[in-house]
């Protein structure tokens, strides 16, 4: 059961801008077993999208992967040419977008664009085998089959994000990424949303990459979680480890920053200041300078790296002298 | 003595949509369809809701940048000490009305001027009520800016708000809003483009300020975690009615109308070894009912804790 499906090591990925070089993904390494839900959570702007896109290698051109390996089911997927990805995308690891609301064509209907990733990855199925799946999709992400025939803006932003998810599915894929996929829907359809992507997850067993920053989604949807700051993973573990002893300052900054429904109603804590900005080369500890705990003991231009503290559990190794 | 600063009553507000330029037959959008609330001096209160349940509609109707279609919404006029209707304003009146009652939106990328500079931004207000001499706007533009954590001030008057972060940006709306010494400040979603761990600092910031300032706030939000952090009472809206009202702990430990409990049920707690029961309801049924039962009432059912009776099966709610 715990097999290792996606392998991806001191993977490290640049911008090339005018200003310089932005340093978007700095040594990530983590694995996800099969039919396991993996979350990366941080602030915007620290990486987590850039890593799902080198994942699917669909970056834009100005990025470069300088180093590491990213290993699908054991095979290797940096340097692969373009018509191999194009096999891989999709097949076997496919992706729903942030906004459902631009996912999808205007003036193509929901069913079509839909059968248009299928006969690319199927050429041999007939037309009605693709409608059939699709409806079965539809079914299984709470789709009435209608609205295969019906156009993107006749659906709400509920029912475009579901399709979306139906989409994602449809070239049976063993791992989906699911980068924000509720942030433009409001609670109740969110509830509805993530309860849908738990259904088909354990109803296919897929493994799942949940890509957010509100630390409360990523609480309720995944098993092992990695916590994302300046580019740079600086905590992972299992979630319920990390959430009842959480050893970076930043994970625990972010967990005092989240406001609850439930239990005592406590004063929560900000943290000042703004993530650095990536064009500047950074030595040692990136959030040194936000850093609340900085006093008790670190070295804020120390090499950082991530030890194991417990098993499955890391930690930047600047956070080692708080624990 | 009386201490409500808001007293809104029946609040209703219509659209009228035609589906093509041409055609006759006008549909009614009620997105708000008579709501009652009041809001107390020194009160926050949350106004909680799915999108399009009509928040922001209410927020615009009471300050009036939409006429209402009916009811009524009476204001605390602190230079006649009485409570005066928003319907007897003129056009001196409307002056005095804007500067004690203001309003913060939800992008801060979009609601400053991106030609203009911090210092003007938080100017304008000031220069349109024609308060104080010019050296006065001065020191007061310079003070508020302290008080909203921008400091030290010098180093923002000259800026432009593309060269300052996004919750830097909010604190500049809070600014503009808050020179001009309002009572009431209608807050849509004020957090919710911004990141975890600088939206706590923004909301700290309005809590201690309307303590400081004596300001009361309508907080428009859809999320109760948040809602729980900034308000002393709930209102939660369905479908442009109010369907339960009640101090912010007794609203989340007792939710009694249905759409509550869905509500409250579809939150994400922080915590993952908690299982989250989720309360399922039929929307589509609940606005049948709703909608054929225009003259619901709202009862009290102890500690200020007001529910809306659907007088129809399913939705009973015992008195």
């Amino acid at each position: 059961m715990s097999k290792i499906l996606l392998e991806v090591k001191n993977l490290s990925m640049h911008y090339d801008t005018l200003e310089g070089n932005v340093e978007a993904v700095k040594n990530v390494s983590f694995n996800v077993n099969s039919g396991e839900s993996f979350g990366l959570v941080g602030e915007s702007g620290c990486g987590k999208t850039s890593v799902a896109m080198t994942l699917l290698q669909l970056q834009p051109e100005n990025s470069i992967i300088t180093e590491g390996s990213i290993k699908l089911d054991g095979k290797e997927l940096v340097g692969l040419s373009e018509n191999d990805l194009r096999k891989v995308r999709w097949d076997s690891i496919s992706i729903v977008f942030q906004g459902a609301m631009n996912a999808w064509n205007p003036v193509i209907k929901i069913g079509e664009q839909i059968r248009e990733a299928m006969r690319e990855h199927y050429p041999q199925n007939s037309k009605q085998e693709n409608i059939n799946k699709i409806n079965e999709l539809f079914r299984m992400v709470g789709l009435d089959e209608s609205i295969s025939e019906r156009f993107p803006h006749e659906l709400s932003g509920g029912m475009k994000q579901r399709a979306v998810i139906a989409l994602a599915l449809s070239c049976d894929p063993k791992i989906i990424i699911a980068d924000e996929p509720t942030t433009a829907l409001d609670v109740v359809i969110q509830d509805q949303i993530l309860n849908e992507i738990k259904k088909v997850q354990n109803l296919l067993g897929l493994s799942l990459i949940y890509i957010s920053h509100d630390i409360a989604v990523i609480a309720e949807m995944t098993d092992k979680i990695a916590v994302m700051y300046a580019g740079s993973i600086v905590e992972m573990g299992p979630t319920k480890n990390v959430f009842t002893s959480p050893k970076h300052s930043y994970t625990r900054a972010l967990l005092d920053s989240t406001p609850s429904i439930k239990g005592e109603k406590k004063k929560l804590r900000s943290l000042d200041g703004e993530p650095p900005s990536l064009i500047d080369k950074i030595d040692g500890c990136s959030f040194a300078p936000r850093c609340p705990d900085r006093e008790i003991s670190c070295n804020p231009t120390e090499h950082m790296s991530l030890i194991e503290i417990e098993p499955d559990h890391y930690v930047d190794v600047c956070s080692q002298g708080k624990i | 003595m009386n201490d409500n600063l808001i007293e809104v009553r029946n609040l209703v507000k219509h659209f009228e949509v035609s589906k093509s330029v041409f055609s006759r037959n006008k549909k009614i959008v009620k997105a708000v369809d008579g709501i009652s609330f009041d809001i107390k001096a020194g009160e926050t209160l949350g106004l909680v809701g799915q999108s399009g349940c009509g928040k922001t509609t209410t927020a615009r109707s009471l300050c009036l940048l939409d006429p209402k279609t009916s009811g009524s919404v009476n204001f605390y006029n602190p230079d006649t000490k009485n409570m005066e209707s928003i319907d007897d304003i003129d056009d001196d009146g409307i002056r005095v009305f804007r500067r004690n009652m203001q309003m913060i939106f939800q992008d801060p990328y979009e609601s400053l001027n991106p030609r203009w500079t911090i210092k003007d931004i938080i100017r304008e207000p000031l220069d349109i009520h024609n308060i104080g001499s010019i050296a006065e706007r001065e020191d007061a533009i310079v003070e508020i800016l302290r008080t909203v954590g921008l400091t030290p001030p010098k180093n923002y008057l000259k800026r432009y708000p593309h060269e300052i972060s996004g919750g830097q940006r909010q604190r500049v709306s809070i600014a503009r809003t808050l020179v001009m010494k309002p009572k009431f400040v209608i807050c849509d979603e004020p957090t919710s483009m911004l990141d975890v761990s600088i939206r706590i600092s923004i909301m700290d910031l309005m809590l201690n300020l309307a303590k400081e300032l004596d300001v009361s706030y309508l907080y428009i939000t859809h999320d109760l975690a948040v809602a729980r952090y900034m308000c002393n009472r709930i209102a939660v809206m369905f479908n442009g009615k109010i369907v339960e009202i009640a101090e912010t702990e007794e609203l989340l430990q007792n939710p009694i109308h249905p759409y509550t409990k869905r509500l409250i049920s579809s939150i994400p707690i922080p915590d993952p070894s908690y299982k989250r029961e989720r309360y399922e309801i039929n929307f589509d049924e609940l606005d049948k009912i709703i909608s054929n039962n225009p003259d619901e009432k709202m009862i009290d059912v102890g500690n200020e804790h007001l529910v809306a009776t659907h007088d129809t099966k399913g939705f009973f709610i015992e008195t």
